[in-house]
């Protein structure tokens, strides 16, 4: 049987483009949300990159 | 939590307890305005890991021009008066904020949760600990994130691609594929990174944009452009662009003298050794996994694989070895954009059906005061002009403009902040528009885009109505752009100001709609997609209409094997089905195809329809399209007339039956791309490779003495399934690349076939001796996906695939609010990227179906019945297909039987095109009425 005393909320580890939309989704469903990165910022490897393919829009 | 990593997780599914450890960023969140002027005192300077250290940052930074939260932080390991105690300390000194606080200290954190996603991405190889590249001995020789920083305008050369050794412009750039991938002599990594052949061509086009004229050069094995429209992105590199490919693995690069040349050996397409030279040489370094990520799997206590990836099931992409602990991105293998943001999506579907029963437990909403009335008022206008630090009051006399804001109608308070948005002054603003009785602002600032989210809260937070602010971006239009000229500049500012004063005063309170949501979804199709889609969206509680126009569930599956890992996808299809059956939140419609569709998100109707005319109508809120796709029947290489030579599926039924004729075979040839990557059909079907070289293992494995001979154009067993690819050149299968212009030859020949192909290697024409020739045909579109297209308003792309909304950021949303697409109907992929695809479905039709109404912004396109006579001129031009034309009485005091138009609020996006289409002013966009926007021009003229 699943203990659901803390289930109302989830943990992200990791700030990068997957983290941020697992956590929007997870919150925008109705999840309490506690999204944990390692740097000082959220953005992770795609905030880097100049444009993206294969539509060459900006990655920002 | 920034600078927070997991260092214990104990407890289950349900209920984990995390310990967080947080770094002290020794800046005060609270207090930093993130003006930077500790940065431009901070006297160390370090390589900045932002940019890959093609520049440098200081040891108190900010991580990047965009960075979330923007506060600066100080790096222990370089800053001065860290490691020497009264030392430096000059960040302190001119922080006006007082944020710098030098006793920061590690905090750790005990954190309750229910579930646990582990999203902790990758690192890029570094190519420094095999010497052979010259990485960090030559300095012309960079990788492709580094490359990546010198293309972009934030790096270090501002997009100017100069070379490292002597800042000359480049004239000739080798890309070298692999770097780190494919590769287990070098790096121990075996497997493919997915991402570096798209990448590359990428840099190649982009830096061919940046320096005309510039030659660039991709050497590689195979090129990996398996994604949705990368084949064509590829063909207009090689046509267009004039990027050069060539077919060979580079395996050192030497320096010319001292001139910072480069030399790179490598054999060309003839067969001969070739040596040339280039002035820049980028590595296309590969995705792995760092250390501290093998370090918090082990905390969590998942399993991986021998690449170090999180061991899935293909069935279950998203759930690690341990229950309640998910994956999404590149930890769970290496991948793009579009898929790691659709795994996201999934890694919140399987958590949402692990956790549904506490669904809004423990979410919050955000209180706000009861809305003052203001409609009877006269303008009481509040002007609040920014001096953004520097970056306004640096170039616009800003006192000057909050002197003349003072002098205009309507305004009774002005005043100045050195950073409006900061959380203080926003405090202060509320108590402000309270105390001086404001019932309309003016925030002299920035750009709406980004800010006026916050200050709309800020007026909620006052109690008044959230429309009633308009910002005058006196930064982006203004101070930035007119730097050079200061007088001119405070001229304009001041003419925003007045615009934006003239306009706030006309502008009413505006209420956002919110429009009921049926909370039930409909999936259409019962493939895997379909099945996944329908099962999670119930399990997550809602109730879900499946609708599979043939007689049974299980679509393609029927047909297949086995997942790339080996997994039976028979049997798990199989179980689908049953629990799809069993389950009863699904209502299941098979035999039934939709005929007609009305509504828009939340409210859809469909009517589904049999063979012989039943029908039915289903509401729905939402809707996930899964119709699948279909294996190419081909007209090639004398199928249908040699009976010899079969398809793929074809086959695997033949083996599996043990039939005489594929049993006996003691030579197999397989063709690669039968149907795909050619003209008219410029995509990769994504599986084939892989199926094919899987086939060919059984096959040897069988008899060892069979020949098997795999011809391929680019071997594509991307991420781990490269293990396949050596596995079967270890058990002695035969791989012959053929191109595009030199397809092989099939001729029957007495009981055997005779396939004749031109080697590469050997440099003459093969003949190989067949029993049985094997095709790889291309996966194409299920043409039902024009009917749903012209129903639902979806978009389909030029090979009759789904266009999503949004090829990186929006993988399985459409345009069309409401509706969702996953599995081969947008684009073929493997079993598992079908599945995480359904469950990102599922996850982004959960966020509306968990909601009993959703609320949408006021500005709207509101008809005026007086002046509207009905012409529909603006039905044309609404690109959302908001507007209807009606007749009869209008009500409310119009004339009776005219014709007037009506405006879908929830379709409606407020763009405007209707407004400035209008002759009759019939119709107006709330907040951006005819009204406004003649005070405002008139402002702008007033001088």
């Amino acid at each position: 049987m699943l203990d659901t005393r803390n289930a109302g909320s989830v943990m992200i580890v990791g700030g990068g483009i997957t983290g941020m939309q697992a956590a929007l989704d997870l919150a925008d469903s109705g999840y309490y949300v506690y999204l944990v990165e390692r740097s000082g910022a959220i953005g992770g490897a795609m905030a880097q990159l100049d444009k993206t393919f294969p539509t060459n829009d900006c990655s920002m | 939590m920034t600078l927070s990593e997991v260092v214990a997780i104990s407890g289950e599914a349900g209920n984990f307890r995390v310990t967080v450890k947080e770094h002290p960023r020794y800046v005060d969140v609270n207090k930093c305005i993130a003006c930077g002027d500790c940065t431009a005192a901070c006297p160390k300077q370090v390589d900045s890991e932002y940019d890959a250290a093609t520049g440098r940052r200081k040891a108190i930074y900010v991580k990047y021009a965009q960075a979330v939260p923007l506060k600066y932080q100080i790096d222990a390991d370089s800053c001065i008066r860290l490691k020497k105690p009264g030392a430096c300390g000059f960040c302190e000194r001119v922080c006006t904020a007082g944020a710098i606080d030098f006793d920061d200290t590690v905090k750790q954190h005990q954190v309750e949760v229910g579930a646990v996603v582990l999203a902790p991405g990758f690192e890029a190889f570094d190519p420094s600990t095999a010497g052979v590249w010259g990485y960090g001995r030559y300095p012309n020789v960079i990788t492709s994130l580094q490359f990546e920083r010198y293309l972009s305008a934030s790096g270090p050369t501002e997009g100017h691609l100069i070379r490292p050794s002597d800042g000359r412009e480049i004239t000739k750039v080798a890309f070298l594929q692999c770097v780190g991938s494919r590769d287990e002599n070098k790096c121990g990594n075996g497997y493919c990174s997915s991402v570096c052949c798209m990448y590359a061509i990428k840099e190649a086009v982009m830096a061919k944009d940046h320096v005309p004229g510039l030659r660039t050069s991709i050497f590689m094995m195979d090129m990996r452009t398996h994604g949705k429209d990368f084949d064509r992105y590829y063909q207009r590199a090689k046509e267009e662009s004039g990027v050069r490919f060539v077919r060979c693995r580079v395996h050192g690069v030497e320096p010319e003298g001292d001139s910072g040349d480069l030399r790179i050996h490598y054999i060309n397409e003839q067969g001969r050794q070739v040596e040339e030279y280039f002035d820049l040489v980028v590595l296309s370094v590969g995705l792995q996994i760092p250390g501290h990520v093998k370090k918090l799997s082990e905390i969590a206590g998942v399993k991986l694989t021998s690449d170090n990836f999180a061991a899935t099931s293909d069935f279950t992409p998203v759930s690690t070895s341990k229950e309640g602990i998910f994956t999404c991105g590149a930890f769970a293998g290496p991948k793009d954009i579009p898929q790691s943001v659709l795994e996201g999506s999934a890694a919140a579907a399987a958590v949402a059906d692990c956790l549904a029963p506490a669904r809004g437990e423990l979410a919050r909403e955000k209180a706000y005061p009861e809305e003052r009335e203001v409609g009877g008022e006269d303008p009481r206008i509040g002007i609040f002009v920014c001096h953004c630090g520097s970056n306004i009051a640096g170039v616009v006399d800003v006192e000057a403009v909050a002197d003349y804001a003072q002098s205009l109608p309507g305004v009774v308070h002005v005043e100045r902040n050195l950073f409006s948005c900061a959380q203080d002054t926003q405090d202060q603003m509320v108590q402000t528009i309270r105390d001086k009785g404001l019932n309309r602002v003016v925030v002299a600032a920035c750009t709406p885009r980004t800010h006026e989210p916050l200050f709309r809260e800020t007026l909620k937070s006052a109690g008044l109505n959230e429309y009633l602010v308009e910002m005058a971006n006196i930064r982006n239009q203004n101070s930035w752009v007119h730097a050079d000229d200061k007088k001119m500049a405070t001229a304009k500012a001041k003419d925003l100001v007045r615009m934006g004063a003239a306009k706030v005063a006309r502008q009413i309170s505006l209420q956002p709609i919110s429009v009921p949501i049926t909370q039930k979804g409909l999936v259409v199709g019962g493939g895997i997609a379909g099945m996944t889609a329908a099962l999670n969206l119930a399990d997550q509680g809602f109730e879900v209409h499946l609708v599979e126009k043939t007689s049974g569930l299980g679509g393609n599956a029927r047909y297949l094997g086995h997942t790339w890992s080996g997994e039976a996808i028979g049997d798990r299809a199989r179980r689908m089905v049953d629990k799809v059956a069993g389950n009863e939140n699904i209502n299941l419609h098979t035999g039934f195809e939709v005929t007609t569709a009305e509504g828009f998100v939340g409210n859809f109707r469909t009517t589904i329809a049999t063979r012989d005319g039943l029908t039915k109508t289903i509401e729905h809120g939402v809707g996930v399209v899964a119709i699948g796709g279909k294996a190419l029947r081909p007209r090639e290489y004398g199928y249908d007339r040699i009976p010899s030579v079969v398809t793929a599926l074809e086959f695997d039924r033949l083996f599996k039956l043990k039939e005489q004729h594929a049993l006996g075979a003691k030579s197999v040839v397989f063709i690669q791309c039968v149907g795909s990557r050619e003209e008219g059909r410029m995509y990769c079907s994504k599986v084939c490779c892989t199926h094919s070289v899987q086939s060919a293992i059984e096959l040897k494995q069988e008899d060892p003495g069979r020949m098997v001979y795999i011809l391929y154009r680019d071997m594509r067993t991307y991420g781990q399934r490269e293990a396949l690819f050596k596995k079967a050149r270890e058990l002695g299968i035969i791989f012959i690349n053929y191109d595009l212009h030199g397809k092989p030859v099939v001729s029957e020949n007495g009981k055997q076939v005779t396939v004749e192909v031109w080697d590469h290697v050997l440099h003459r024409p093969l003949q190989i001796d067949a029993d049985m020739v094997v095709l790889a045909t291309a996966i194409v579109a299920n043409p039902d996906a024009e009917k749903l297209n012209r129903l639902y308003k979806l978009s389909v792309d030029g090979d009759g695939f789904f266009q999503e909304a949004h090829a990186k950021l929006r993988p399985v949303d459409f345009a069309t609010d409401g509706m969702f697409v996953a599995g081969l109907a947008h684009y073929p992929k493997p079993v598992e990227e079908s599945v995480a695809q359904a469950l990102a479905a599922s996850a982004r039709a959960a966020t509306l179906l968990s909601r009993s109404q959703v609320s949408l912004d006021a500005v709207k396109a509101e008809p005026n019945l007086e002046y509207c006579d009905g012409c529909a001129l603006c039905i044309d031009v609404c690109p959302y297909h908001a507007i209807t034309l009606v007749e009869g009485s209008a009500g409310g005091g119009a004339p009776a039987e005219k014709k007037y138009i009506s405006v879908n609020k929830a379709q409606c996006k407020g763009c405007g095109l209707c407004q400035g289409t209008c002759p009759k002013r019939g119709v107006a966009v709330q907040g951006f009425t005819m009204e406004q926007i003649s005070a405002q021009i008139e402002a702008a003229l007033a001088v």
